[in-house]
């Protein structure tokens, strides 16, 4: 158990190490001086060689990772080209729409998409679980961009039952920036539930195969009893697994989203720093996301532990 | 469907065609790939010149998908996107298959570089695919094969990961033993004992990364960091046909449906080929 843990932080350790590799030599490889981007077309040659002295873009290549990785550890992310702030600052301020937005739309999929995959393999080959697997590929078929400005178009602008697009501005309180944020979750949530649905309706088809469900049941234990004592408790595991494999989903499915419902978060920044070629901007989010992922699926690794008690490492 | 034999199965079509929804799946993706692919290229339908007159007509017998601000007909651009759509999708199912390959074979046959290369998967795959390739697009630029590029480096380490899990069974198998005790060497070992008999999980997985490709490229030229407007796909018409939501939803509807379209169905393809290729895999769907 102990080694266990052991091992698997110092794999995730390595990860996240390749992950900020990865990131160091992305944004390297793009073409064009970062100083002479950042000071614009109007600069003296002079003015480029001072701003590559001060950002260390004079050292060897080795240098500039070294000081790079430690920058990172201590907790900074460089400086944005765009807005001329700290990459954290920014990151920070645009946080809370898509943590808001990544929530309710993974509670949206999991109150939708666990009880009908936990029915459809009770029922499994019925015309109700047909109907769901068919529903959930056909979820994961349309991109979610046309979904959104499907309730866009229809839901909000014609009906007028949701806002449209933006976050209220700047005088919106907490309360009114959520309604805004009802629509997109429920756009994100179709795309993720579907994932979750058939992960749902094949770890219970595996257990419902199980002896001790067949044992509970020739005991003449009530359907009700076996599906809520047996199977579910047993269920718990794959859906804390999919949480977890859903995260990358969601946080690709918040870029286009936010795009849709111009949404100010962390996936419209992003997009703008691409237009805007803000490499700093665009790296501290590839670093700040991978991360979370590493961490997110460390956790329910770990949550394993907790839920089934037969699960030993 | 159990009565198969899992390598090379004598009865893979039969099993393939005995479900009605690969069969409906697969005519529908090779109509949707025959008339993007040969229809604008025999001339048999054009876009048409700008013109004022019918600008945003909605659908009907003159404009079949109505015309777009410009005045062009929809269903024909829809055609000409569509083959940049599906011929980026192909693309990337190729060419991260073959870099999957490549990093898989070794990672699963060189011990010493299991370990290095796994976490460079585990790594590459903590990136949400969207984000990755949107990034990688933003350094090397827009072009039709730096989007293929730059999605083929996303979903690389999908099969990657496959083929390193599949080689390492493989390679303990007793044929794989004898092969080497007769002097056989590991390049050829690599291809014609292992490659070979791995290529039933790859091709099921490179039909769901079609798929998975189209639909991340719809959403990079929807962001508008995918490939230069000026050769359109379905999802950059969608992109330009948002400003006239509001009055011209069909601009939108049509080229959505068919990124909708040929994702589902080539992701029903995808499971019909798993259960045909692989009965053990054919869990009761």
């Amino acid at each position: 158990m102990t080694s266990y843990l052991l091992r698997r932080l110092v794999g995730m350790i390595v990860v996240i190490f390749l992950v900020l590799t990865i990131a160091f030599i992305l944004v390297r490889l793009a073409p064009g001086d970062p100083a002479a981007l950042m000071l614009g077309p109007d600069a003296t040659p002079e003015e480029v060689v001072a701003l590559r002295a001060r950002l260390g873009l004079d050292q060897p290549i080795v240098a500039q990772y070294l000081s790079f990785l430690g920058n990172v550890l201590r907790g900074d992310l460089g400086q944005s080209l765009f807005f001329n702030l700290p990459v954290t600052d920014v990151l920070a301020s645009r946080a809370e729409p898509t943590i808001f937005l990544a929530l309710f739309s993974l509670i949206f999929a999991l109150v939708i998409a666990t009880p009908i995959g936990i029915y459809a393999a009770y029922r499994h080959g019925s015309a109700v679980d047909q109907t769901s697997i068919s529903s959930a590929m056909l979820a994961a078929s349309v991109p979610s961009f046309l979904t959104g400005l499907i309730f866009q178009r229809y839901l909000a602008t014609d009906l007028g039952w949701f806002p449209a697009s933006g976050y209220g501005g700047p005088d919106a309180d907490f309360l009114d920036r959520m309604g805004y944020l009802i629509l997109p979750s429920i756009t994100l949530g179709i795309t993720n539930s579907a994932l979750i649905l058939r992960f749902t309706r094949a770890s219970m088809l595996d257990i419902l195969g199980e002896d001790y469900v067949r044992t509970a049941r020739a005991k003449g234990m009530s359907e009700t009893r076996v599906i809520l004592r047996h199977a579910l408790k047993n269920a718990g595991i794959p859906i804390i697994t999919v949480v977890g494999l859903t995260f990358a989903l969601l946080v690709s499915g918040a870029v286009v989203t936010e795009r849709v419902f111009n949404l100010p978060g962390l996936g419209n920044l992003v997009v703008n720093a691409v237009l805007r070629r803000d490499y700093p901007v665009i790296q501290g989010t590839l670093i700040v996301v991978a991360t979370l992922y590493v961490l997110v699926n460390l956790l329910t690794d770990l949550l394993y532990l907790t839920v089934d008690k037969r699960v030993k490492y | 469907m159990a009565a198969s034999s899992a390598a090379a199965p004598p009865g893979f079509s039969r099993i393939l065609l005995s479900r009605p929804s690969t069969v409906v799946a697969l005519a529908v993706f090779v109509v949707i790939a025959a008339a993007c692919l040969f229809l604008p290229a025999l001339g048999l339908v054009a876009p048409g010149g700008m013109s004022v007159r019918s600008r945003l007509t909605p659908p009907g017998p003159e404009y079949w998908m109505g015309a777009d601000a410009f005045g062009r007909d929809v269903l024909a651009r829809l055609l000409i996107a569509g083959r940049a759509s599906l011929t980026i999708g192909l693309g990337v199912a190729v060419v991260s298959s073959v870099i999957g390959i490549a990093i898989g074979l070794v990672a699963g046959f060189f011990r010493q570089l299991d370990a290095p290369l796994s976490r460079l998967i585990d790594a590459m795959m903590a990136f949400p695919d969207i984000l990755l390739a949107l990034s990688l697009v933003a350094i090397f630029g827009g072009t039709m094969l730096n989007v293929i590029l730059a999605l083929s480096i996303v979903y690389a380490p999908r099969i990657g990961r496959i083929v390193r899990a599949s080689t390492l069974v493989i390679r303990e198998l007793p044929y794989v033993e004898a092969a080497r005790a007769l002097g056989t060497r590991t390049p050829t070992i690599m291809w014609t004992h292992v490659l070979r008999n791995i290529m039933s999980p790859i091709l099921v997985q490179a039909t769901f990364i079609f798929a998975y490709a189209m639909l991340a490229e719809a959403g990079l030229s929807f962001l508008g960091v995918g490939v230069d407007p000026s050769t359109p796909t379905w999802g950059i018409m969608v992109n330009e046909g948002r400003q006239f939501i509001d009055n011209a939803f069909f601009l939108i509807l049509f080229p959505g449906l068919g990124i909708a379209l040929s994702v589902l169905s080539l992701q029903l393809v995808g499971d019909g080929l798993r259960d045909a290729l692989d009965p053990k895999l054919a869990k009761d769907t």
